[in-house]
């Protein structure tokens, strides 16, 4: 009884973490927004920043690696392989995480010593979806933070809680 | 009676000299990335415009204050240097410990994250400082990098030694999964261990 609810636990965060990757792509694909000063226009996309870019790869990424393990077995040998693909999984998405907020914080806030304007007085809404984008990806590391904890305790059992 | 017990523990078992040899250059890594950004310092006196024929210039200095993404990296790769430190000191001066369960659990936990921490400021680093160097056409944010090359070239190094950290750190956590895998392995097996194995 104690092992379905653990199983299905495991279940239910891996599902979770699935739909936040997901979501994080998508959210950051369809932001899209065109703004216009006197005869020039701007059109802010998500590819015009290379973080970006990582951030929606790395999270496709983790979305079908999270969808494919979601249909391992349990009593599967590969459970040991899970783990070190969680702990790969878990800093793809701390690194896309932390690359993307940085450069967002650039746009957002600008480089005064550089001479870089911030861009998201001209495009708010681009922005705003820039950041729920960037909260989605930040829920789906704290899910993959706690399914690396639960992989681990699946595999290795620590306290030695299981009898042989 | 020994064989079980201390084999893990003893300081003259392969996994224990690889994990101190590793610890040692991933210290030595995020160490040097750290000071070689703390220290990352340019000014340069530049001609900003020309009034007439008078050029006007200013002295511009680069730190690496002004970009937080690198006040984070400086950071991180501090407090896994010293996380790296701490785990050296604990290995050579208490191997007696190490069998707990929960000690080697915490060891494997706060390896991974340093090294996913490591990771993510190098990436954030990197990202910013391609920024620097390419600019950005759509947002009109201009090159850093051809006023500073100094500042650039260093920034590079510094860089270049968090990526072998974030290397020599995956390799750690990984050693420290294994002697977790290891350690829960001989001990929830009840037979007594009649043979010291050494750790693979």
């Amino acid at each position: 009884m104690v092992k379905l609810t653990q199983r299905l636990g495991g279940l239910v965060l891996r599902f979770a973490a699935f739909c936040a990757a997901l979501g994080a792509v998508i959210a950051m694909i369809t932001s899209r927004e065109r703004s216009s000063f006197f005869v020039l226009s701007l059109v802010a996309k998500y590819s015009d920043l290379a973080a970006f870019k990582y951030f929606v790869i790395a999270n496709a990424i983790v979305s079908v690696y999270s969808f494919l393990v979601l249909f391992l077995p349990k009593e599967s040998l590969l459970w040991k392989f899970v783990v070190v693909l969680d702990l790969m999984v878990t800093m793809l998405l701390t690194s896309s995480l932390s690359a993307a907020v940085a450069v967002a914080q650039v746009g957002k806030r600008g480089n005064a010593n550089a001479g870089w304007l911030p861009i998201c007085g001209q495009v708010p809404r681009f922005c705003d979806q820039i950041t729920g984008a960037l909260i989605a990806g930040l829920v789906a590391l704290v899910l993959y933070v706690f399914l690396l904890i639960f992989s681990i305790h699946h595999v290795v059992d620590p306290f030695l809680l299981r009898k042989s | 009676m020994a064989g079980g017990k201390t084999v893990l523990a003893g300081g003259n078992t392969k996994s224990w000299k690889l994990l101190l040899g590793l610890r040692i250059f991933a210290f030595m890594a995020t160490l040097a990335a750290a000071i070689v950004m703390a220290l990352n310092k340019e000014t340069k006196t530049l001609v900003v415009a020309t009034i007439g024929t008078v050029p006007i210039k200013a002295t511009l200095t680069a730190k690496f204050q002004h970009t937080p993404a690198f006040v984070f990296f400086v950071i991180a790769n501090v407090m896994a240097s010293f996380h790296n430190l701490l785990m050296i000191a604990l290995q050579i001066f208490s191997p007696k410990l190490e069998h707990k369960g929960l000690h080697v659990l915490s060891i494997a936990i706060l390896d991974m994250l340093n090294a996913t921490l490591v990771s993510a400021a190098a990436n954030a680093a990197v990202f910013v400082a391609e920024l620097g160097k390419n600019g950005n056409k759509h947002a009109k944010w201009n090159k850093v990098c051809d006023r500073f090359a100094t500042y650039c070239d260093h920034g590079a190094g510094a860089l270049i030694a968090a990526f072998a950290g974030v290397i020599l750190m995956i390799l750690v956590s990984g050693v420290s999964i294994s002697r977790l895998l290891f350690n829960s392995n001989k001990f929830s097996t009840t037979k007594a261990p009649a043979t010291a194995t050494d750790v693979p």
